[in-house]
């Protein structure tokens, strides 16, 4: 009997515990704390946001554009992959844009966009982001939110750990996350070990144009180079590259390249490299690959085929690359703002290790080395231990900075952001995420002046959190609020393709720099019609090529007539106003390809190869007016053998 | 020197900086154009407020069949050299003439304003009215008769989705504030002889 009185009473105590938990849990999700979440992201219709951020398409290929705090999506920058709602990689004038040595390359991996930055301080010039997949590097010019330029990296496979600029935009960098024979060649995959090479790209950016140019590869030994992370401030000058697979293993990596309990950061003295290339040194090594430059006076892209790259042996510039013991194939590679604290994130620990910059220079000035791998010097990892985060989360990714001293982690597989304090290391607060996170953004989290206020996780499971959609569901990043000690989930919002990572700034920074028409007067395209006086229709053989013009709410000319089956005819319409925000679009029906979306003052080409007799019509795409219904035209196609000249005309 | 010398002196060269200043601008809003549309008017130019806005208001008004503003208008030409002559004029009656000239030279600038005002409402209500008999859009007024798109020639005035609103300019207000002194130096000169009469 007494026992069964403890049974009973037990129960009733579970009983109000676990009622009292749920209380609790619907106090905080509808109460006061709710609502005073939903005032934070509220941004008033016609309102701007705060911060623009730009978060990473992942396998769209894409970058999307953010505001924060609302979460809304204002455009998605087509960078890797065609995109048939702007005819990006469909028009005659961005195909060159996708071009590489393998050939058009219509799609990419896109992940780790990164802010121009000047003085350590996000600049909001340029955005770069790296393809992943068929290795490259794009940036998008911040005047017009468009990829200006795309340039493939030789003799690297998988570049992942890119594109991360440093302090001044001197460069953009680029690393080989697969190693791979260098230069490629027929070989058994099995003799990987000691014959592949790990090659890391130094792109420079010309401050004045932008333009970018692979001044320097570096070719390391064969491990997987995973994030990388310039050094600022005192630590300006170097760069620093995770790594993974330091077994070098070929197959089964999960298993055989996890058995290493320590992998490597390597620290690269980058301007002592840029010192020995500029006194001569390296080799100039045969190459074929691309560089793409989108012009925004001829509204046309070229692609040329570079043929050349210098390469450098790290052993040859002794004193300028070290290793950096670090535990448990670390993934995230962050500096934070001062410079001092270099952070691995072990994806196979729990714990952080953060590396002093300080104590390596000592230890490297002192020469407290610990062995060498292929002649790249080891350093002693108690000497250059600053200090460990004994998180108690599991599978830590990527850190981030706020300007308060704080530092947050994504925590994978524990599906969490922590935050900590740089120096003392000390957990301060955890937040969990829905669900299993990868990276995160501070706004200006990596410069030396974070914005802060704001985290973004980004997430790669989203499960439950949505309405569903059938078995593939929407990826998703969650909004905090930082501003307080403890961290405030404040905002769910869905995503394009997988966000890697992202990149967030001022709004004032960018905005009033953002280009509203393009001037006719400037337009330089080969086939611009700037005046109706120009319009035309001119064959050439079998080529057709129509000078064609649009203003609200008519194309010149509409009528064309002595087109013929087998024809090849190109459509180069240029958009005749001059007014913010009213694009035309047109297509024309059985065209093998997209639709333009010309903006004011642009000119944009697609061609038509029409396949049966008839008149065929063509129409304005973008409802640009009142008449936008009316703005049509017909082409008269005739048989291949008929003897009906050109001739065009409106409004007769 | 005398004051009333001065006065008119500086009321003939005011009007001199209508060549700097516009004189008028006309501005359109409507929900779709949050920065509206603007044309200033010069004596000898029309300009955009912002770019290319005369080039959008005449893509608007070319559903309402009303003409394209002009390049360049007669008037251009003409009040140039009205202003020039009149400044020329006014400055020969400050340094010659009695003050009595100057309440005349004040009558003359009244008159041509006057007429360059009318000149004015003459070419917007052809402007308005004259419209494309195939304009895509015709309104007509509740009496039946064809609807006009007149600007207003001073104030504001609601036209279909648009504002309109019209108004002088620095330009005016110095051509204004040059009169107005020609005025003043005949009364200050009026005092000035009466003084002298006393004394003498």
């Amino acid at each position: 009997m007494k026992k069964l009185n403890y049974f009973i009473m037990t129960i009733i105590g579970f009983t109000a515990l676990l009622s009292s938990c749920n209380n609790q849990g619907k106090g905080a999700s509808s109460g006061a704390l709710a609502s005073s979440a939903a005032e934070k992201v509220y941004v008033a219709p016609g309102e701007h946001d705060e911060f623009y951020a730009f978060i990473s398409g992942g396998f769209s290929g894409q970058l999307s554009v953010y505001g924060l705090p609302s979460g809304r999506l204002f455009k998605v920058i087509p960078v890797f992959s065609q995109d048939a709602e702007k005819a990006w990689g469909y028009n005659e004038e961005t195909k060159p844009m996708l071009n590489t040595s393998h050939g058009f390359v219509p799609w990419d991996d896109a992940h780790h966009p990164d802010i121009s930055q000047t003085n350590g301080e996000l600049d909001g010039r340029y955005v770069f982001i790296n393809g992943n997949n068929t290795p490259r590097i794009a940036k998008v010019d911040l005047s017009v939110f468009e990829t200006t330029e795309i340039i493939e990296i030789p003799n690297s496979a998988g570049n992942h750990s890119s594109a991360f600029v440093t302090e001044n935009t001197e460069y953009v960098v680029a690393g080989t996350r697969f190693s791979v024979p260098v230069p490629q060649r027929d070989m058994p995959i099995n003799e990987y070990k000691g014959n592949f090479k790990g090659a890391l790209s130094f792109l420079s950016v010309n401050p004045d144009d932008g333009r970018m140019n692979i001044e320097f590869q570096l070719l390391m030994p064969g491990f997987d180079y995973d994030l990388s992370h310039p050094g600022r401030g005192n630590s300006h000058g170097w760069f620093f590259f995770t790594t993974y697979n330091t077994e070098e293993a070929n197959s089964l990596l999960e298993v055989n390249a996890s058995q290493n309990d320590k992998d490597f950061i390597a620290a690269v003295n980058w301007k002592k490299i840029e010192e020995y290339v500029k006194g001569g040194g390296g080799t100039k090594m045969p190459a074929n690959y691309a560089h793409n430059v989108y012009d925004d006076n001829t509204h046309t892209a070229t692609s040329t085929m570079k043929k050349e790259v210098l390469v450098v042996n790290p052993v040859d510039v002794p004193g300028a690359i070290f290793y950096l013991p670090t535990p448990k194939s670390p993934h995230g590679c962050d500096v934070d703002p001062t410079g001092e604290y270099i952070v691995g994130a072990g994806k196979l620990s729990a714990d952080l290790t953060v590396h002093s910059f300080t104590k390596m220079l000592n230890a490297i000035e002192n020469k407290k080395f610990d062995g060498e791998a292929y002649g790249i010097p080891i350093l002693k990892f108690e000497d250059v231990l600053a200090g460990t985060v004994s998180s108690g989360g599991l599978g830590p990714l990527h850190t981030e900075f706020d300007a308060a001293g704080n530092a947050y982690t994504t925590f994978f597989i524990s599906s969490e952001v922590v935050k900590w304090k740089v120096g003392s290391w000390e957990v301060v607060d955890r937040q969990p995420c829905f669900y299993s996170v990868g990276h995160l953004m501070v706004p200006g989290g990596n410069s030396r002046k974070p914005f802060g206020k704001y985290l973004v996780a980004m997430n790669k499971i989203t499960k439950d959190r949505y309405l569903p959609t059938g078995p593939e569901v929407t990826q998703s990043a969650q909004l905090y609020d930082i501003t307080g000690e403890k961290m405030e989930l404040l905002l769910d919002f869905p995503t394009i393709g997988e966000p890697h990572y992202a990149a967030g700034i001022a709004a004032d920074i960018i905005k009033e720099r953002s280009r509203k028409i393009f001037n006719l007067t400037d337009n330089k395209h080969k086939y611009a019609t700037t005046s109706d006086a120009d319009v035309k229709v001119e064959r050439n053989g079998k080529e057709v090529h129509v000078y064609m013009t649009t203003i609200r709410s008519h194309f010149n000319p509409d009528n064309i007539e002595g087109i013929k089956v087998g024809d090849k005819v190109y459509f180069h319409v240029t958009n005749l106003e001059q007014d913010y925000d009213v694009p035309h679009g047109v297509s024309i029906i059985g065209a093998n390809t997209s639709e333009l979306l010309i903006m004011p003052g642009q000119t944009e080409t697609f061609v038509w190869e029409p396949k049966q007799v008839g008149v065929w019509p063509f129409y304005c795409t973008d409802f640009c007016s009142a008449l936008h219904q009316e703005m049509q035209g017909y082409v008269r196609v005739s048989p291949e053998n008929s003897n009906i000249g050109l001739s065009w005309s409106l409004g007769e | 020197m005398k004051k009333s010398r001065i006065l008119m002196l500086l009321g003939a060269l005011l009007p001199l900086l209508l060549f700097v200043f516009p004189l008028w601008n006309i501005t359109l809003e409507a929900p779709q154009y949050p920065i509206p549309l603007g044309m200033d008017i010069y004596i000898n130019d029309f300009a955009d407020a912002h770019p290319h806005d005369i080039k959008n208001i005449n893509l608007m008004n070319h559903y309402v069949g009303m003409k394209f503003i002009p390049e360049a208008i007669p008037e251009f030409k003409i009040f140039p050299i009205g202003i020039i002559a009149t400044t020329i004029i006014g400055l020969l009656i400050a340094f010659k003439a009695n003050y009595k000239w100057y309440l005349y030279w004040f009558i003359l600038m009244l008159g041509l304003s006057a007429a360059g005002l009318y000149d004015f409402y003459l070419w917007e209500h052809d402007y308005g009215h004259d419209l494309d008999p195939k304009a895509i859009m015709k309104f007509t007024n509740p009496d039946g008769s064809v609807m006009g798109f007149q600007p207003p020639l001073f104030g504001s005035k609601n036209i279909l989705n648009f504002k309109a609103h019209s108004y002088p300019q620095p330009g005016a207000y110095c051509l204004a504030l040059g009169m107005g002194l020609g005025f003043v130096a005949f009364w200050v000169g009026k005092k000035e002889k009466r003084k002298t009469t006393a004394k003498s």
